[in-house]
């Protein structure tokens, strides 16, 4: 790795990082991902989010969906651990509440796959600093 | 599908500033946080800044110290920049103390490049090229992010030598703390990271005049520096227009108590505590009644329904009783009995003082006597004189902040709950059910249908009744455990 010695050096791994802003700088920027974040800080890893994550990236792969699972930290909702944000390709983010492996299966076959709506949806409550 | 947000931001409580990544970003990914415009503030400050006005920005922004006290951040920058010494530190306190709270560690966890890049903003405007972040040994995921992120700045060359080709170098060492409440005190943290016990040093000197081996050193909680890359790239004036006139900005709260939603929540200052508690947080927890909120954690106090619609903001805290604090807030319902809740508040300080002086060593002591007495039932009313007066001498006699606030969760309780301390002790009632030792088991006599269940179970036989007759619980021979009352299918036996 070169070192970043100007803002254009960071500007550029932005822009690699970045095709899209909202992708918020997954390395794989194809279109077609459906991109899958779980929150692991200690609240999510202790309500069993490693369990999730392992299953997740293994289920999607056997089941052909081109996917990007990665970690991510708190996302605030220690009263519905773990939970999950799903990004269907073209679409906004989903955040999913109380996911242990049977939801995520559930999700994977209902939301990811049909479009339907599955339990447990917790809706955005916030600004972000870019509204 | 249904409306899942993004479009009627507007009407959103909360605004995600110092947790703005978190839960977005791969915290062990730092071109993540590159994409998210991390470390751009940095890059701006080094090539396009001077220090002076760095110090500025964050003057003018407002932001003041999120851990605890609430001082100008600017303002500590400055005083640290003016005193001229060969050496000077940067030090992030991630010692976070308070029982129930976990606002630090998350940010750490998920966030961990916003604060190194705070770090070596500050080293920056101050002058220092060292920094250190004083953690607890307890937080081994925040720790482990820590590092990783450490090691991926370095190679990204965003620590070390030469950044963004200029001359200025910085580095960041991670110290240990073993987990003790009074080492988050600065004076003790600093002791603590120079080998020494961690005890407390009278102020002055501050760190930033002396602090790490004697050297200027400017100590700030995690999520103050977490705010301060977006204050640099938004602007002094954008930040400042979120808040109250004297607390810009936002502060990040652990929810906690009987509340449905427990979890983390950032909201502008000024933001009210109902809206917190039932907008945010989904209201009580089985629709019971709202009791108290206590903000401030030992140091802090509990606040009641009077209090609901005061915007939250350090100074208006601080005048209905209680204090900002670091963020823990834990939502109280009628069945917490409020003698109870001081008790283990004091519980936990007679814990953790360090024993330096005599008031808090001695005194906290007392205090938690006198209380767990009065939940005894055989507290006076003479105690609670002796607890208000005791209170007042330790807060005015104390060293440091530990011992100084320490009486606050006593004196919250006695000005909002009077009447269930006297309750305590002239009724020997506790209303809230909390308190075994004033509680009696009763058989309501229309309920039971005399199956024996609750006699077998007795473990001290307190309890006699025929077959299909009303049974009887001897209240002399009851050692309350509770059993009977698990075991009857009726609802037959309750507890007053
Ligand atoms: C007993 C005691 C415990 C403290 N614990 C913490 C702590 O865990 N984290 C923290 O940031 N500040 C803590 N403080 C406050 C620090 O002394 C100091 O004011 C703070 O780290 C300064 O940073 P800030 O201005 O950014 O808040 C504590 C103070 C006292 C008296
Ligand atoms: S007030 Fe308590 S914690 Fe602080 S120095 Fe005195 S004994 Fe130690
Ligand atoms: S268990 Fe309940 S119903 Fe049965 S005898 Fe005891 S009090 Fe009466
Ligand atoms: S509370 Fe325990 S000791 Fe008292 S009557 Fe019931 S079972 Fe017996």
């Amino acid at each position: 790795m070169t070192k970043i010695k100007t803002l254009a050096d960071l500007e550029r791994i932005k822009n690699e990082m970045r095709s899209d802003k909202d992708l918020n700088g997954s390395q794989d920027n194809s279109e077609n991902a459906v991109r899958i974040k779980v929150g692991m800080g200690t609240s999510g890893i202790a309500s069993g989010a490693r369990d999730v994550m392992d299953f997740l990236t293994e289920a999607l792969e056997k089941r052909n969906i081109e996917a990007v699972v990665s970690q991510t930290g708190d996302m605030g909702y220690s009263y519905a651990e773990p939970t999950i944000e799903v990004r269907k390709p073209g679409q906004k983010p989903v955040v999913f509440g109380y996911v242990d492996v049977k939801k995520a299966d559930l999700i994977i076959e209902k939301y990811i796959k049909l479009g339907e709506e599955v339990e447990g949806i917790i809706p955005v409550n916030y600004q972000t600093i870019d509204d | 599908m249904t409306n899942l947000g993004g479009s009627k931001m507007s009407q959103h409580k909360q605004i995600r500033i110092a947790l703005n990544n978190c839960g977005v970003i791969d915290p062990e990914n730092i071109k993540e946080y590159i994409a998210r415009d991390g470390y751009l503030a940095l890059g701006k400050c080094l090539t396009e800044m001077k220090p002076e006005d760095i110090i500025r920005e964050i003057k003018d922004s407002g932001l003041r110290g999120r851990g605890g006290g609430g001082f100008p951040a600017g303002l500590k920058w400055e005083i640290a920049a003016k005193n001229q010494a060969d050496q000077k530190y940067v030090v992030c306190n991630a010692d976070e103390g308070d029982p129930g709270a976990f606002m630090d560690r998350s940010i750490l966890e998920g966030d961990p490049h916003a604060v190194l890049e705070a770090m070596a903003i500050c080293g920056y405007s101050m002058g220092a090229t060292k920094g250190l972040i004083y953690i607890r040994a307890e937080y081994p995921l925040a720790i482990e992010r820590l590092k990783i992120a450490i090691e991926q700045a370095r190679e990204f060359g965003l620590l070390g030598k030469n950044l963004f080709g200029t001359d200025f170098e910085f580095d960041i060492e991670i110290r240990y703390g073993a987990g003790a409440f009074v080492c988050g005190e600065e004076t003790a943290l600093i002791h603590s990271m120079e080998g020494l016990r961690g005890e407390p040093t009278i102020k002055p000197p501050y760190p930033a005049e002396s602090g790490y081996f004697g050297k200027p050193t400017n100590v700030n909680n995690v999520e103050t520096y977490a705010n301060v890359p977006i204050i640099l790239r938004k602007g002094a004036n954008w930040f400042n227009k979120i808040g109250t006139e004297k607390s810009k900005g936002t502060k990040v709260f652990a929810l906690a108590g009987k509340i449905k939603n427990v979890g983390l929540v950032e909201v502008p200052m000024g933001t009210t505590l109902r809206e917190v508690i039932y907008e945010i947080g989904g209201g009580i927890e089985n629709d019971k009644k709202f009791k108290a909120v206590q903000t401030g954690g030992p140091s802090g106090g509990c606040l009641t329904e009077k209090h609901l619609d005061t915007p939250i903001d350090f100074d208006n805290l601080v005048q209905a009783g209680s204090m900002m604090g670091s963020g823990g807030m834990i939502v109280m319902d009628e069945d917490n009995c409020m003698v109870s809740v001081a008790k283990f508040y004091l519980e936990f300080t007679v814990e953790e003082s360090c024993g330096k002086c005599s008031p808090c060593r001695i005194g906290n002591k007392r205090l938690y006597e006198l209380l767990d007495r009065i939940t005894q039932g055989k507290g006076e009313m003479e105690d609670l004189k002796r607890l208000r007066n005791m209170s007042n001498v330790i807060k005015d006699t104390s060293l440091c902040g530990l011992g100084q606030t320490s009486p606050n969760p006593v004196l919250s309780t006695l000005d909002n709950f009077y009447d269930e301390y006297v309750a305590h002790v002239v009724d020997k009632k506790c209303i809230a059910g909390q308190c075994k030792d004033l509680m009696t088991y009763f058989v309501i006599e229309e309920n039971c249908v005399g199956c024996t269940a609750c006699a077998r179970v007795c473990p001290v036989g307190a309890i006699t009744g025929e077959k299909k007759e009303v049974h009887y619980i001897n209240p002399e021979i009851c050692i309350k455990c509770g059993a009977c009352e698990e075991r009857c299918k009726f609802d037959a036996i309750i507890v007053k």
